[in-house]
């Protein structure tokens, strides 16, 4: 019983993580059908930013419950500065060009950031523990885990809870999925494709470094954290589907699940759990959960 | 002369359109049948389902008297029945040469499966001299098939069909998005090159004046069903093909310029 | 005749390089063997990019290669190169042609991240292994090529080194007579238009499953030969970010020619020697950058700066 509640929360806890992961790295796709590796980057420029800042104002001795905000607008600051940079100074040259060099190009930037990061921040590895237990814990069936997790499964839900409010409620949401299904025709009934591009990748970026500093407090930060992440990611963004956000969620759930039910059950097996679900799920559904309907070619 | 293609009671639906109801036809071998009706009246999807790409809902294709209902493309190509496709399907990156070269090389390395693997004569790169020749297209040898002008482009595209020699061609419309004063021209071209090697032709046509000079036989589709079946002179102006097909007010007979 | 010359330079440069190599300093030698390595991994790699469809998973046979060469002292006390060589190649063709029978259903992202997965699998799987090494790998050693004793002696070094630059002559010498065969061309014609190819009356699985076989035997060959080479291997073969590079090369020479795949990890290697001693910290960012700049300035690879128009081949 005990092993049962906790896979399920250890599930539950790691899909919120891949959720915040994923749900840039496939809102990316969906609009601007890029397979962004440099997210990986993303990710670990947050999760450096995160424990840098917050490592500072708590050393400072400022009050540590600030911390949190400070992680927060750490993750900010990096979307709104990497986003617009990378899109509208790279990227955006790219356009038009096949999927696969695209995918290339931010292979590349995820190369180069890399680097970037061991040059600003070094190769050892810097901690941010305190986040983590300030929040104290709590306690179910035996079964002790800090608080700071729930605080992940509530941003989580809030993230996808938001992102399908405005996807479907407000005028600018319903533009960005037109965008998503058919380009061409959202631009040639006026909407601004460019400025879409621009929006969408900073909002993925945000959530990329999201992930990034709210995971900080868990691990240790140093170089390859961003690899590491990366390929979950996209094996999560497969399984749901390219581009669908409800298909993130529940792949996110599913991988969580599974992954948690092999460190309890067969931990011989963890590190690749995740892919034997992806390689299980393209199998049944070729174009992963939820995938869009394809017209007739010829 | 034998029936060499033939359907019964073919069925197609999607959801709940009705592609195809009650097909039922039987081409003779050597002729020319002109498939007309309009966009949506099943005409590809007969085409389709001929060559394998889609599978009926019941019903049977025979040719030469075989089953081949549950085939694939790639075994009804084998069998000897070719196809040219509305947006002509050309191998972009390659040239017009290179782009027959690969239709050939795959009859010369054909195995015994291929009942119709007529041996090329000559090598490969002779084969496809005659193949540009045949269909004009020596011009255009070297250069990228995607940069071709469409014209060019449909050519090359009835060419590939007729590379690994079949004895039933389908072509959908040949010459849609070819100008006016080149339509005769490619259908002459074409129909010479097809009809040298004794091959059965059936090809989806909205062009009247096409339809009433290069066949033998036309039948009229109409949401799913032949309307009409018959000389071409009798179907283009039997009342139900006038009424939802061809229109009432004007029609050219062959060879004058009366007005209805 | 391109396709004379191109043997007939394949030829001069294996000349060239087996005579003047024991004349270089070893660091020379040491990174032709790996560019040579590297280069047959890619030479699978084009095959398979010819064909329309880029695996961000050969690191899978890479690494499967090694392992399948370098297990074989521990396991049977078999220390002969031509064997070594031998049980890389058969593990690699049974491994992919199972693999391919699922692979071959699928095309682009798909494609590129199931094989990823499968290489992340074969990574996890090593990392776990503890008989194996698990992540410090282990040491690898060949005594005997083709009978002759060489551990030890002073021409050890170059005759690896040979053996490997006449396997990669081999190979792409066949790549080259493939990629001009019947069967070849139609690697070109599906990466262009499946159903036409399918409409013609070949098999487009088929050829793909063959392609498919023939790349990762080619990786394994890479691999085998640098586990033998490097004389370590450990589960980073298998590792995404290995599978990236081999794309990174790729797209670095370019599909032009069986040439392309040598000259690119030729490159590949002096930059990343160079970078790496000249700064450990950047030599990724030289990497990137470089390849940004092939990828904006010059889409076909470095190949098609010697390319001369005109693709025909008849």
């Amino acid at each position: 019983m005990t092993t049962l509640v906790a896979v399920l929360i250890d599930g539950l806890i790691y899909s919120s993580w891949l959720f915040i992961m994923a749900i840039g790295l496939t809102l990316i796709y969906g609009v601007m059908k890029i397979l962004n590796i440099a997210h990986g980057s993303l990710f670990a420029l947050g999760a450096y930013s995160a424990a840098s800042l917050a490592g500072y104002w708590i050393e400072q001795g400022y009050p540590p419950m600030g911390s949190y905000a400070v992680m927060l607008v750490a993750a900010i600051l990096v979307g709104l500065i990497a986003g617009p940079l990378l899109e509208r100074g790279l990227l955006r040259f790219m356009y038009g060009r096949d999927e696969i060099v695209l995918v290339l190009v931010t292979y590349a930037t995820f190369l180069i950031l890399e680097d970037f990061i061991k040059l600003v921040w070094g190769v050892d590895p810097y901690f941010l523990y305190q986040p983590y237990g300030l929040l104290g814990t709590f306690d179910i069936a035996d079964l002790t885990y800090p608080n700071y997790n729930l605080l992940l499964l509530a941003i989580s839900v809030a993230i996808g809870g938001v992102l399908a409010w405005a996807l479907t409620r407000t005028r600018q949401g319903k533009i960005l999925i037109a965008v998503i299904h058919d380009r061409e025709m959202a631009a040639s009934q006026g909407v601004n494709v460019s400025r879409v591009y621009f929006v969408t990748f900073t909002l993925g970026a945000m959530l990329g470094a999201l992930g990034g500093a709210l995971t900080a407090p868990m691990i240790s930060v140093q170089p390859g954290i961003g690899a590491e992440t990366i390929v979950l990611a996209f094996a999560v963004v497969v399984i749901g589907g390219l581009g669908s956000l409800p298909g993130a969620a529940l792949a996110a759930l599913l991988v969580g699940i599974v992954r948690a039910a092999t460190v309890h059950l067969r931990p011989e097996l963890d590190l690749f759990s995740i892919y034997f679900v992806m390689a299980a799920v393209l199998i049944v559904r070729p174009k992963g959960l939820f995938s869009v309907q394809e017209a007739r070619k010829i | 002369m034998s029936v060499i293609l033939e359907s019964r009671a073919l069925r197609k639906t999607f959801g709940a359109v009705t592609a195809a109801a009650d097909i039922n036809v039987a081409i003779e071998a050597d002729t020319v049948v002109g498939l007309i009706g309009s966009n949506g009246a099943g005409k590809t999807t007969f085409i389709n389902m001929v060559t394998g790409y889609l599978k009926p809902n019941s019903g049977s294709i025979r040719f030469d008297g075989r089953d081949i209902t549950a085939l694939g493309p790639r075994q009804i190509t084998q069998l000897g029945i070719c196809r040219s496709f509305q947006i002509p399907q050309l191998f972009d990156s390659l040239s017009v040469s290179d782009n027959l070269l690969v239709g050939v090389g795959i009859v010369a390395s054909a195995g015994k499966s291929w009942k119709n693997a007529a041996s090329t004569r000559g090598t490969p790169a002779e084969a496809v001299e005659t193949m540009l020749k045949q269909f004009g297209l020596q011009p255009y040898r070297d250069m990228a098939a995607g940069t071709l002008p469409e014209g060019v482009r449909k050519l090359l595209d009835i060419a590939m069909a007729m590379v690994v020699r079949p004895k039933i061609l389908l072509l959908d419309e040949p010459t849609s998005g070819v100008s006016a004063e080149e339509k005769f021209m490619l259908m002459d071209l074409v129909m010479e090159a097809v009809r040298a090697q004794k091959v059965t032709v059936l090809f989806v046509e909205h062009d009247m004046e096409v339809v009433s000079r290069y066949t033998h036989r036309v039948l009229a589709f109409s949401e799913g069903r032949i309307i009409a079946d018959g000389e071409p002179e009798a179907v283009l102006n039997d009342t139900e093909v006038r009424k939802y097909i061809i229109g009432e007010t004007i029609h050219a007979k062959r060879g004058s310029h009366a007005q209805a | 005749m391109k396709r004379e010359r191109t043997v007939a330079i394949l030829t001069i440069v294996l000349a060239a390089m087996l005579v003047f190599a024991p004349l270089l300093p070893n660091w020379t030698m040491f990174l032709f063997t790996v560019s040579l390595c590297y280069g047959i991994v890619v030479l699978g790699m084009m095959l398979l990019i010819r064909t329309g469809l880029v695996s961000f998973g050969h690191g899978l046979y890479y690494c499967l290669g090694a392992y399948a060469a370098g297990t074989l002292d521990p396991l049977f006390g078999i220390t002969e190169l031509a064997v070594m060589l031998g049980s890389a190649v058969v593990i690699t063709a049974v491994v992919s042609a199972i693999l391919a029978l699922l692979l071959r259903k699928y095309r682009d992202i798909f494609f590129a991240m199931l094989s990823l997965a499968f290489s992340m699998i074969l990574y996890g799987l090593l990392v776990k292994t503890s008989s194996l090494g698990s992540t410090d790998g282990f040491n690898v050693s060949v005594k005997t090529v083709f009978g002759l004793h060489i551990a030890g002696t002073p021409y050890e070094r170059y005759l690896i080194f040979a053996v490997t630059a006449i396997v990669a002559w081999i190979c792409a010498a066949l790549i080259h007579r493939y990629l001009n065969s019947h069967r070849g061309r139609l690697a070109e014609a599906i990466r262009d238009n499946e159903l036409r190819v399918e409409y013609m009356g070949a098999s487009v699985a088929n050829t793909i499953h063959l392609n498919y076989i023939m790349s990762a035997v080619l990786a394994g060959l890479g691999g085998a030969l640098m586990a033998v080479s490097v004389g370590h291997i450990d589960p980073e073969m298998a590792y995404w970010t290995t599978s990236g590079e081999f794309v990174f090369i790729s797209i670095l020479s370019g599909t032009g020619s069986v040439l392309a795949p040598f000259l690119g990890a030729a490159i590949f290697e002096s930059i990343r020697s160079f970078a790496y001693e000249y700064s450990p910290n950047t030599w990724q960012m030289a990497l990137g950058t470089a390849m940004l700049l092939v990828i904006m300035f010059l889409p076909g690879g470095l190949w098609s700066l010697f390319k001369r128009g005109g693709r025909s081949t008849t």
